[in-house]
């Protein structure tokens, strides 16, 4: 049996002859938990859904759980759980009774006490009567979340599951995720937005025009980009945009409060083009790329590539 | 004792549709009322076995032989013999006013005629702006005539009974064998019924889920196709029984249709007829795309079902055609089963081969919609 909850080679899926994802090899070690990033569009639901058995691939093998992703996924769909990116739970039914069916499925034996605690730990008490149709965002997600965790899954899928809950909330989801990984060798793959996020995260792969570009630890994926960022402070500070980004070296500029980040990955272009632009009220210095910025370069540069190769 | 993960998956999908069904009041209610009102546009509003209609006489002859046969017309109880007219002109006008929906003419000379036995001819004008009105009606004229003539052509007159009628009747062609339309009806309204809520109900229910979005969540957890069928069906095998009942009732208490079958061979019948029409409703489900899709794809099959089965028009008169789609439809074999308890007390050797079409109907669509059951959403 492999030591990767997911195993998978040469994933392709095509729309009616257009490519979504293309190449796509992912290894998902045991117990870790991966953070899936990329531009809107760039492939990462569809990838999930071919790994969740949704989508049949145009191209490509692999395993989840050691089951083939083709032939076996009515095994696949017993020990995992997927919780999609826009709410697709029951809205005319309670959030219990979402939680019951889900539990029966699951064959699960004393559906009543396994929900009653489902309920209690992710507080859900006082809204375990209310129809889900009329929950607020953030607790649809938190039921959501707590359907597709009930029954134990040796596999996670999460794509976005924390978009639209609060601060407080989306603690508790991360602090619920590592626990379950630990308490049981569970693996998570999580789709995000949020760089803090992807922070949390065991490794991340990064994916952009259906190709997954980059992978690592959040410290390889900045150290790999080559990414020098520096940050200018001052008066006046933003009237340096327009001119910035046209200057040669330069392949991003964004705001930070009232501060500019200019980003490149040619040292010498760059600091080329700041001296040129340097003057007294103007501070200049180096500063560390955050994630953001990495992730900005490489879907910058991805960019290119394919423009290049189209 | 443990249960079987099927059927536990199927329960678990029958509770979440009972209980999205209870909560959708509006369709619950109109799978209840639907039946009952149905029942009462068809029973009493669409009679095609009308009585007492209007009827003139032009009679340019008058003999104890013409009068009785004028009697014979109003005792049928279709003829309402309530005008008289002399001028052709003014029967005319009787007739295309509407204010009779028949003229009978009888000719001068009619009663020399029969009895030299040169044949006379009788005439009976309708209106057959509305064909179906008159013609039950017509249907009767042939056997009246001849009745009421019986019994005069007696003595010396009785050899113009031999061979062929001493008359000659021209009416409009048409021709109702059945006698009691309700007591036909009802039964037939029945399955005409079910037929329509059963079909179209479970049509929509996994067009449903793909239009709510919920598509996504059902394919992920591990129901299989036949489990999911199961839960969705049986629900409506439910509410089915209970629109039957309310049929039944209504039909003996509003139109005293008799009812001298047996119970076990309706039931029968009856569940055979449901499991059916669910089964196609199912199957139209995982083919339409959408919710409106799935009621056309029910339209499109409820009219060849009212039309072809034998409830609209009897299936004897049809042409071989007609009556080859016919033998296909579920509501043909349920309308020969229902008529045939209800009316005949049928046993159920006599309905086997119905029963039969039924079942294989069953199979044949629940192998299409497992077939074409999407497993995944692209
Ligand atoms: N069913 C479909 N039919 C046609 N094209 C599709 C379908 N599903 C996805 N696509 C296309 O595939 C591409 C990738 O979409 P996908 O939803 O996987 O992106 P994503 O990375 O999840 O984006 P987001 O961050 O916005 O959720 C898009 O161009 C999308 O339009
Ligand atoms: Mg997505």
């Amino acid at each position: 049996m492999s030591e990767f909850a997911i195993d998978v080679h040469g994933l392709r899926k095509e729309f009616g002859g257009k490519i979504a994802v293309e190449n796509v090899d992912l290894q998902l070690p045991k117990g870790e938990v991966w953070g899936f990033l990329g531009p809107n569009g760039s492939g990462k639901t569809t990838t999930i859904r071919m790994l969740s058995g949704l989508l049949s691939p145009t191209a490509g093998t692999g395993t989840a759980l050691g089951y083939d992703i083709l032939t076996e996924s009515e095994e696949i769909k017993a020990r995992m759980g997927y919780m999609t990116q826009k709410f697709s739970f029951w809205t005319d039914l309670t959030v219990r009774e979402n939680l019951e069916f889900v539990a029966r499925l699951h064959l699960i034996d004393d559906v009543a006490s396994v929900v009653s605690a489902t309920i209690r730990t992710l507080d859900l008490q006082d809204r375990q009567d209310q129809l889900a149709g009329t929950l607020s965002g953030g607790w649809q997600q938190r039921l959501a979340l707590a359907a597709v965790t009930m029954h134990g899954p040796d596999l996670l899928l999460l794509d976005e599951p924390t978009s639209g809950v609060d601060p407080l909330a989306r603690r508790d989801f991360w602090d619920q995720i590592h626990r379950m990984t630990e308490e049981r060798n569970m693996t998570a793959l999580v789709s995000t937005h949020y760089m803090d996020e992807a922070e949390r995260c065991d490794q991340v792969v990064y994916m952009s025009r259906g190709r997954l570009v980059a992978k690592g630890t959040v410290a390889e994926m900045i150290a790999n980009s080559g990414l020098v960022t520096f940050r200018a402070d001052g008066p006046g500070v933003r009237k340096l945009m327009a001119a910035l980004k046209r200057a040669s070296g330069v392949e991003h500029v964004a705001y930070f409060g009232a501060a500019l980040h200019v980003s490149g990955t040619d040292r010498s272009l760059i600091e080329r083009t700041i001296g040129e632009l340097r003057s007294q009220n103007i501070e200049w210095r180096e500063v560390v790329p955050n994630l953001e910025d990495a992730f900005i370069a490489l879907t910058q540069k991805a960019g290119v590539a394919g423009e290049r190769s189209a | 004792m443990t249960i079987p993960g099927w059927i536990r998956r199927s329960g678990a999908i029958f509770l979440k549709e009972l209980t999205q069904m209870r909560r959708d009041r509006l369709t619950f209610a109109a799978m209840l009322a639907i039946p009952v009102i149905q029942l009462v546009f068809f029973g009493y509003a669409i009679n095609s076995d009308p009585r007492h209609l209007p009827t003139a006489v032009h009679a340019e002859d008058s003999s104890p032989i013409v009068r009785s046969l004028l009697h014979g017309f109003q005792n049928s109880g279709y003829f309402d013999l309530s005008r008289t007219c002399d001028a052709l002109p003014d029967c005319d006008h009787l007739l295309s006013s509407g204010e009779v929906t028949f003229v009978i003419h009888i000719p001068v000379g009619f009663t020399a005629a029969l009895v030299a036995g040169r044949r006379p001819e009788l005439l009976i004008e309708a209106d057959a702006s509305d064909p179906v009105a008159a013609s039950s009606a017509l249907g009767y004229a042939e056997s009246i005539v001849s009745s009421a003539l019986r019994n005069d052509l007696t003595g010396s007159l009785a050899g113009l009974q031999v061979g062929r009628e001493p008359y000659g009747l021209v009416i409009h062609p048409r021709y109702n064998p059945e006698k009691k339309t309700q007591y036909n009806i009802i039964p037939g309204l029945l399955g005409v019924i079910l037929t329509m809520t059963l079909v179209m109900i479970t049509a929509i229910g996994m067009t449903r889920e793909v239009e709510r979005g919920t598509m996504e969540n059902l394919l992920v957890l591990p129901a299989r196709p036949g489990e999911v069928m199961i839960g969705k069906i049986a629900p409506y095998l439910g509410i089915g029984a209970v629109q039957t009942v309310l049929i039944l009732i209504a039909a003996n208490f509003l139109f005293g249709v008799p009812f001298s079958g047996s119970v076990e061979i309706l039931a029968l019948g009856l569940i055979n007829f449901a499991l059916a029409n669910l089964a196609l409703g199912f199957s139209f489900s995982t083919i339409a795309r959408t919710q409106l899709q799935a009621i056309q794809m029910t339209f499109l099959f409820f009219l060849p079902s009212i039309l072809l089965s034998g409830f609209m028009f009897p299936f004897r008169g049809m042409p071989g055609w007609a009556r080859g789609i016919g033998e296909l439809l579920p509501l043909t074999h349920f309308l020969r089963v229902v008529r045939g308890v209800m009316l005949k007390d049928a046993s159920i050797r006599d309905l086997q081969t119905d029963f039969l079409a039924l079942l294989a109907f069953t199979i044949f669509v629940t192998g299409i919609a497992m077939f074409r059951y999407r497993r995944t959403m692209d």
